[in-house]
């Protein structure tokens, strides 16, 4: 099963609708309640990010009976380091971001505490891929 | 604690979902920032906020959330109210500042998290 959602710059009003749709999803599949939150919140957290610091992006959600991979793809200037962008509290937000309840640098370290796999490509200019996989047995 | 009574408490006024008024809640969880709101679990807890954006209900949604108490006089807007409704989220808001909701809520018996 495959789920693509687009991400606008700046669009604070529609982020969180991929999550919230892929949440959906996964309840009409039975996926177990501690799973499902595990996902939604890499996800929403991801979907943030890419909103709060990109120009623009792609969501693609693959879901299979034993896993699923979501790729949050975007362009935008890349994180220059990402062992420092892995640190509880560290953050580059803006102040819009943070009136939106986030950018207080727990983003990454949600994500990688709610997946059993983060794999981070990220180039400066360019832009940041982050490939999450959760097991759905696990 | 049910809903309604939590309401009478805060002098709140009850939108949203009304499908959660016979529901239990013994904890509460008092946060601004919606990472934190992300990092913890909440069966049958309450979450006490000052934000009131869509954000807040997209993040209740994501953390299973089911009553969100919005204080400082804040008022959901209608695509909140959307948000909640569609996600099955009960909104309450209330007057008070959150340390006088957090107080109050203690003081009948609702325990923190942690």
């Amino acid at each position: 099963m495959h789920y693509s959602f687009d991400i606008e710059r700046g669009n604070f009003t529609d982020a969180g609708h991929a999550s919230a749709s892929v949440k959906r999803t996964l309840k009409q599949l039975d996926v177990a309640p501690a799973s499902i939150k595990r996902i939604v919140v890499a996800l929403y957290e991801a979907e943030i990010n890419a909103v709060a610091h990109a120009y623009g992006g792609k969501i693609d959600v693959e879901i299979d009976p034993e896993k699923i991979v979501m790729v949050v793809a975007d362009e935008g200037p890349g994180i220059p380091n990402v062992d420092l962008a892995m640190t509880e509290g560290w953050s580059t937000a803006s102040q819009k971001v943070r009136e939106m309840g986030f950018g207080a640098g727990m983003g990454l370290p949600n994500i990688k505490k709610n997946t059993d796999e983060l794999k981070i490509d990220t180039r400066i200019g360019v832009g940041t891929t982050l490939t999450m996989t959760v097991y759905l047995n696990s | 604690m049910k809903i309604k009574e939590i309401a009478k408490l805060l002098d709140g006024r009850i939108l949203g979902c009304q499908d959660n008024f016979e529901m239990e809640f013994h904890k509460a969880f008092s946060s601004d920032l919606m990472s934190d709101v992300l990092k913890v679990s909440f069966d049958d807890t309450l979450l006490i906020t000052g934000l009131c954006n869509n954000q807040t209900m997209r993040t209740a949604d994501m953390a299973d959330v089911s009553v969100v108490i919005i204080g400082r006089d804040k008022r959901a807007d209608e695509e909140m109210l959307s948000l909640a409704e569609d996600s099955g989220i009960t909104i309450i808001e209330s007057p008070y500042s959150l340390f006088k909701i957090s107080g109050i809520l203690f003081s009948v018996g609702i325990k923190p998290l942690y």
